[in-house]
């Protein structure tokens, strides 16, 4: 679990690890599913030593209930993290490559990757449409299942140029 | 027929071919093509625009005749029909989705439903009752009474869903049904899709909207009239919705 993922779900009030999951949960809708309540566990505790959250109060915590709270470095790094503009990479490279090595070696047709892949990525577009479509109108998870959507169909616009660039260069 | 009729295909293509102009101008927009649909299957047709692929609905749904090739309709053949019979071929046995709704803008939502009915020789009081149901069905029973211009885009091209299945037809053809719709409108036609899928009805949608086509059971690439991939959709994608996501939890 990235760690300044549970900062952030954990800057709106201090929080147990079961409320986090909790919050985690209704933002992922059925992605939520891999978010495991021990990995929260394990980051909660990083980000103890690292001095970035605390455990509320002095007193003995409730059985059962330790609601973290953020240190000022937390809320300094939460902050960090909103105005940072990283942005998660696809590796479009790799499967560039991959077509270029099996045409260059005469290995295996580019076209019939590219069919492959499609078919692959149009399965994919299929099972998330699927869990789009049951989010509730309105969810927040339908937002992210959208994202999810509409990077497929970049994914699979981006393999109709490579088919059309190898069946050009096959007539060549 | 000797095969059982549980099995027969919906629609069966035999060197199904047509073309356009002649000698240097001669464009064969659907090339030979066979094709089987199953009774109740969803099939979706993809490929870019030009690529044959409206050409070929418009032939298995009689709107166009082809110049060579046998076609099938449940079990009957449509190739050869006059011009009468394809007329009554579309009415009785074909629903059409357009991207373009078509509806008739005169009409409210639920006269436009109840139109084909009307034309198939319904009673108006068996019309309106299934235009009600189908209404329903689509969710839009408190917008019957509004003409199409009081309706938003993908409220129309549900009320267009309706219309296509108000003879309970053979078979519902779809030519870009999301073609015009935002992001949340192409949303509720894909539910609408689905719907028809669980209830067992017979849909061939062409399309280059990914999404739409992905609700099909089976997919084939046009290019050039000609089919040059296909492949069965359910089930089968590698990995789960987070690793679409690049989320690792």
């Amino acid at each position: 679990m990235q760690q300044e993922v549970v900062l952030g779900m954990l800057a709106k009030e201090p929080s147990s690890g079961s409320q986090l999951r909790a919050r985690l949960n209704d933002a992922l809708g059925p992605l939520g599913e891999a978010v495991n309540e021990g990995q929260i566990y394990v980051t909660l505790s990083r980000l103890e030593r690292a001095g970035l959250i605390a455990r509320q109060g002095t007193g003995a915590p409730e059985a059962g209930r330790k609601a973290y709270e953020l240190t000022a470095a937390g809320q300094e790094r939460v902050a960090e993290w909103l105005s940072e503009v990283s942005w998660p990479k696809p590796d479009l490279a790799e499967f560039h490559l991959k077509l270029v090595a099996a045409a260059q070696a005469g290995l295996a047709d580019p076209i019939g990757i590219v069919d492959a892949q499609r078919r692959e990525l149009l399965r994919r577009l299929r099972e998330v449409g699927r869990a789009a479509m049951a989010e509730p109108e309105g969810s927040r998870a339908g937002l992210l299942l959208e994202g999810i959507v509409l990077r497929l169909q970049a994914d699979l616009r981006w393999l109709e140029a490579c088919e059309r660039a190898w069946m050009d260069r096959r007539k060549k | 027929m000797n095969e059982n009729a549980s099995c027969a295909p919906i629609v069966r293509a035999r060197g199904l071919h047509k073309e356009y102009g002649s000698g240097e101008g001669l464009v064969r927009a659907v090339d030979e093509i066979d094709l089987e649909v199953t009774p109740g299957e969803t099939l979706a047709i993809m490929g870019p625009s030009g690529c044959g692929k409206s050409t070929l609905l418009h032939l298995l749904g009689g709107l166009d005749r082809p110049s060579a090739g046998e076609l099938w309709l449940a079990g009957r053949r449509i190739d050869s029909l006059s011009e009468r019979g394809l007329a009554q071929l579309r009415r009785h046995d074909v629903g059409f989705v357009f991207q373009a709704f078509h509806l008739m803008d005169e009409l409210t939502a639920q006269e436009n439903v109840e139109l084909p009915a009307l034309l198939a020789g319904r009673s108006p009081r068996e019309a309106r009752r299934r235009a009600r149901q189908l209404l329903d069905q689509v969710g839009l029973c408190e917008r019957a009474g509004h003409l199409p211009s009081a309706l938003s885009g993908g409220q129309r091209q549900r009320v267009a869903i309706a219309r296509a299945l108000a003879n309970e037809p053979q078979i519902v053809l779809a030519d870009e049904p999301t073609g015009n719709l935002d992001s949340a409108a192409t949303l509720e036609v894909l539910r609408l899709f689905e719907g028809l899928h669980t209830a067992g009805i017979t849909v061939v949608v062409v399309t280059h909207d990914e999404r739409i086509a992905a609700t099909a059971g089976r997919m084939i690439s046009m290019r050039d009239g000609v089919f040059v991939d296909e492949t069965r959709l359910a089930g089968g994608a590698r990995g789960n919705l987070a690793d679409f996501a690049g989320w690792g939890g």
